[in-house]
């Protein structure tokens, strides 16, 4: 058991307010909240080696589900252990065991070449200068990357920044990794490298992944298993194709889900 | 994947590489240091030109005028290291729209990486920009422009103030990025930050200018260290016992500040991880 979450409730306070002069003024001094509930009673067991997809339409709770398993969010109640740690109370421990591809942001820095981005996230992680090379090695092979790595960020296509991005995550060895919205703007083409490559990690390196995407083509490639969230509960926990089989009559994987999101009454 | 149980290689190798990182990162940008150059050069010719005008006018002054010169020049050269205006973009950028939550999802110490990487860009911005001024500024005519240090002492002392002048400016910039966590817009606090800087430092106005009750207040809070302490080290104004009662103050205020930002940054990032960015 890699990863167990128990019954993890958070909420959120969110300022609320109507538009107008009168009510800007207003709020000058005293602000209305609302409380939101982003995960009510959430839990999940999740073994070394899987690959879980974890859909919801937007505003489920997914990001607030993997901050928190990451560490960087406290939950309300509830617990967390991935791999023995807690992950917000042992967060540079627990750090070093994780990684991560936040879509919309980079752990590349944008005006060094691609491989000054490497060693510096070789140095921040510790990892020694062998394994650091070799495994440099091999995310160069099966990525592609060894035309780019002299390359600043900033001047990579998306496809090619998506993949540097994937091999910094995986550069420390971790055993549980983080992906969101991994090929998110990518081509074809890129599309099904990064697929592959994943498939590829979690066959020979036995590494954990948890796939956060509203593309349902990566779910169909690559989770075996998929938790389905919405309004903050984890609404099917089982394979994917259990989750189609609840549509029956949809023509294809999009409209199946659709119709699932319809029926869970998350949309 | 295990790794092999070699040891792991020490912390600071981070911030030996984010120093060194961005230092280079920074020699990139080399129009605005042509720029700065000649800004430097024009203002701080302006400013010698500027106090003579007073000196010849007569009256006592509080150093002598190859002394302020030198003082002046040397001010200008490192500018980008004394500079008040410098903030970091990316890091206000990171906390305003919450994304240094992510930030934590990596194991590093935030605070020392701010700090590195402000200390390798104030270094890199200096060190492309102080050769031309130094030797040109050594080359005008005696009163003008550059003299050597007072002696060999002042020069190694000036060497070492320098880095703790960086050292202090630094770790006062930070506050003004932990600032930031709490408050919506950091402009506020920058132009507070450069106002105070500016003015305490002796930016605008050479400390020893000051009226002696000032002077001395200023040069005990850490403003005295930011770059008055080396520059009047260099020209023989600050020696003996007052430049060690001076350099121990200055230790003094680098690991008093840094405690203090780290403290208060680890309770900043607390609420980031209980209130959720």
């Amino acid at each position: 058991m890699l990863v167990e979450l128990s019954h993890i409730t958070r909420s959120f306070r969110v300022a609320r307010r109507d538009a107008g002069m009168k009510q800007a003024l207003r709020s000058l001094f005293s602000r209305e909240y609302t409380v939101i509930k982003a995960l009510d009673d959430v839990s999940f067991k999740i073994c070394e080696g899987e690959i879980v997809g974890y859909i919801g339409p937007n505003g489920a709770g997914k990001s607030t589900t993997i901050k928190i398993m990451s560490g960087i969010l406290v939950p309300d109640s509830g617990s967390c252990v991935i791999d023995g740690l807690v992950p917000w109370k042992n967060r540079r421990r627990h750090a070093e065991n994780i990684g991560v591809v936040f879509g919309q942001r980079s752990q590349l820095w944008w005006d060094v070449p691609v491989a000054d981005s490497f060693e510096l996230i070789r140095d921040i992680y510790r990892v020694p200068e062998a394994d650091y090379k070799k495994r440099l090695y091999e995310l160069v092979e099966t990525l592609g990357l060894s035309e780019i790595l002299r390359t600043p960020a900033r001047q990579l296509s998306l496809g090619q920044r998506m993949r540097c991005e994937i091999a910094a995550s995986l550069l420390h060895g971790p055993k549980l990794l983080f992906l969101d919205e991994p090929t998110i703007g990518l081509d074809a083409v890129s599309k099904l490298a990064v697929r592959e490559f994943i498939k590829r990690q979690n066959c020979e390196r036995g590494t954990t992944i948890i796939l956060t995407t509203h593309d349902v083509r990566d779910i169909e490639a690559l989770a075996e298993r998929v938790l389905l969230i919405g309004h903050g509960r984890i609404l099917f926990d089982g394979t994917f194709q259990k989750l189609l089989a609840e549509a029956p009559g949809a023509e294809n994987p999009e409209q199946a889900l659709a119709e699932v999101y319809r029926k869970y009454e998350i949309l | 994947m295990k790794s092999s149980n070699t040891r792991k290689p020490p912390r600071l190798r981070a911030y030996l590489s984010i120093f060194r990182i961005r230092f280079l990162g920074s020699l990139q940008y080399r129009i605005a240091a042509y720029a700065g150059i000649v800004t430097q050069f024009a203002w701080g010719g302006m400013t010698v030109l500027l106090f003579g005008a007073f000196y010849r006018g007569g009256g006592r002054f509080p150093m002598e005028y190859p002394q302020l010169s030198s003082y002046i020049w040397l001010q200008q050269a490192f500018l980008a290291l004394f500079m008040s205006w410098f903030f970091d973009p990316e890091i206000f950028e990171l906390i305003t729209s919450g994304n240094i939550a992510y930030e934590l999802a990596r194991p590093a110490d935030i605070y020392f990486i701010w700090f590195t990487k402000n200390a390798a860009i104030r270094c890199s911005k200096a060190a492309l920009r102080c050769l031309p001024i130094l030797a040109a500024s050594l080359l005008l005519p005696k009163p003008y422009g550059l003299s050597l240090p007072a002696s060999p002492l002042a020069f190694i002392m000036f060497c070492v103030t320098m880095a703790l002048a960086l050292g202090v400016i630094v770790a006062f910039s930070m506050f003004v990025y932990i600032a930031a966590f709490y408050t919506i817009s950091s402009l506020g606090l920058r132009m507070l930050a450069l106002a105070l800087l500016d003015f305490f430092t002796g930016a605008l106005i050479p400390l020893p200018f000051f009226p002696e009750w000032l002077r001395t207040a200023v040069e005990l809070s850490p403003f005295g260290a930011m770059q008055n302490l080396p520059l009047c080290i260099w020209c023989g104004h600050i020696a003996g016992a007052e430049m060690w009662k001076s350099f121990g103050l200055g230790v003094f205020w680098l690991v008093a500040l840094v405690t203090a930002g780290k403290l208060w940054m680890a309770r900043a990032l607390r609420r980031v991880t209980i209130q959720g960015g």
